[in-house]
């Protein structure tokens, strides 16, 4: 592993997969990573958990820590949402989610 | 019919801040929002949480900012058209515009400052193939005389105080009533979870958790809801309503229908004074984009102020125009 790089895979919402190199030294979390690819993650509230626009799913077996309340709040408020559905913006990225492989949920009317 | 100097659509910080520097100039603003209140995101996304880049204040909370705004404009009496979209803007023969809301109403003026931030907070809807279908045929996002749904069969999706406030209220109202929401446990206020569960015991509310809807059947209305429950085979449920509430989520709308260029959801200006490619509009603030744009508060406050100064220019081409400090020349407001 490169010094304070980690490897992240996305798969888009045409199952495109994107293998996206991401720094672990810059306080990014997943949904400004995906931003910053420029991948349709619209991120509404900048990363507050206070929207449901970067829903993604969690495909690797990686552990993550528990969603927090008001992350489980504001994915009442998304779609398609399952059990290993989380908000892109509330994974942090760190040295533990290299190779970290996301989904991104679909998004209405789309 | 309202008259104005400049009508500003979208009643967020920036748009609340205009009206500060467009009556330092003696302009008159009017401003038009599809919330029901002055504050835009600030109000309905997040008026609980401390801003932190605003200068002068090392922390301030996005409601209180909202407040502040207020009370600095207030001196020019904005007038204010809530809870109604921006839905049609014309050009009339006199070189002014003529904005038509949601609702009718009508407003005209020299020049538009569209200030939509996101666009308008719309009810989010549900992803189910057919729903467009049934709009009105059984589905409504939005409750507006609750007797409605008397005698009727109901199902209420969500699991916020929407969800549970409704589905108290429909309780004593509709025939009956179903809350639908993906797990067991409710981010509503603590007393309408107590009290929804209790309804769900005397069997006033057909409680259904871990489960959504996914389809709805029917003919011309609709009849029945397609329910995906866990550890259960999907199974139809029998209703005359289906009421999803998730929220608002902010749509560009109408405005991206008036002509103006658009490039990734937002107004392309020019960075001189933010006008758009048609004389006499200007956007500002997160609705804007240009070069090195950032979606940040003082940006757009930054943005409005120099837009005044052009528009002050497109209304009076002949004037002259000099420039005051409010420490030298006060605030003197409208009487």
């Amino acid at each position: 592993m490169q010094d304070n790089i980690i490897q992240v895979t996305v798969v888009d919402r045409e199952g495109i997969e994107h293998n996206l190199e991401a720094p672990t030294d810059m306080a990014m979390n997943m949904m400004e990573v995906c931003k910053s690819y420029e991948l349709p993650v619209e991120g509404t509230c900048g990363g507050m958990a206070l929207c449901a626009s970067c829903h993604v799913y969690v495909l690797s077996d990686h552990e993550l820590s528990e969603p927090s309340e008001d992350e489980e709040n504001m994915l009442d408020q998304a779609f398609f949402v399952k059990s290993n559905s989380r908000l892109g913006c509330q994974i942090k990225i760190t040295e533990v989610i290299d190779g970290l492989i996301v989904q991104l949920a679909p998004v209405n009317g789309e | 019919m309202i008259q104005t100097d400049i009508l500003i659509i979208g009643a967020g910080p920036v748009g609340l801040f205009t009206v500060f520097e467009a009556g330092l100039l003696k302009l008159k603003c009017h401003l038009v929002d599809s919330l029901g209140q002055p504050g835009g995101q600030l109000n309905e996304i997040y008026p609980k949480k401390p801003i932190y880049d605003i200068p002068g204040y090392p922390s301030i909370l996005a409601g209180d900012l909202t407040e502040n705004l207020l009370k600095q404009i207030e001196p020019f009496k904005p007038g204010f058209t809530l809870g109604e979209r921006a839905e049609k803007l014309e050009k009339t023969d006199d070189n002014k515009f003529k904005l038509t809301t949601s609702r009718g109403t009508i407003i005209y003026a020299p020049v538009v400052a569209i200030a939509g931030g996101l666009g308008c907070f719309e009810p989010r809807k549900p992803p189910i193939e057919n729903i467009d279908f049934y709009e009105d045929k059984g589905v409504d996002y939005v409750i507006k005389d609750p007797e409605k749904y008397r005698g009727k069969k109901v199902l209420v999706a969500g699991g916020g105080d929407s969800a549970l406030d409704w589905s108290i209220i429909l309780a004593d109202i509709a025939d009956e009533v179903a809350l639908v929401h993906r797990r067991t446990s409710f981010r509503g206020a603590l007393d309408s979870v107590e009290k929804v569960m209790d309804l769900a015991q005397k069997g006033k509310i057909n409680l259904i958790t871990n489960a959504q809807a996914v389809g709805l059947n029917g003919d011309s209305v609709l009849k029945e809801i397609v329910i995906e429950e866990e550890g259960k085979e999907n199974y139809n449920y029998q209703v005359d309503h289906f009421i999803p509430l998730f929220g608002l989520a902010p749509k560009l709308g109408p405005i991206a229908d008036w002509g103006l260029e658009i490039e990734d959801n937002a107004i392309k200006v020019n960075t001189l004074d933010y006008s758009t490619n048609i004389p006499g509009i200007y956007a500002i603030g997160d609705i804007n984009t240009y070069p090195g744009k950032l979606k940040l508060i003082l940006c757009g406050f930054h943005e409005g102020t120099l837009m005044i100064q052009s528009a002050f220019k497109h209304i009076y081409p002949d004037q002259k125009l000099s420039f005051k400090y409010t420490t030298v020349a006060g605030v003197n407001g409208f009487e």
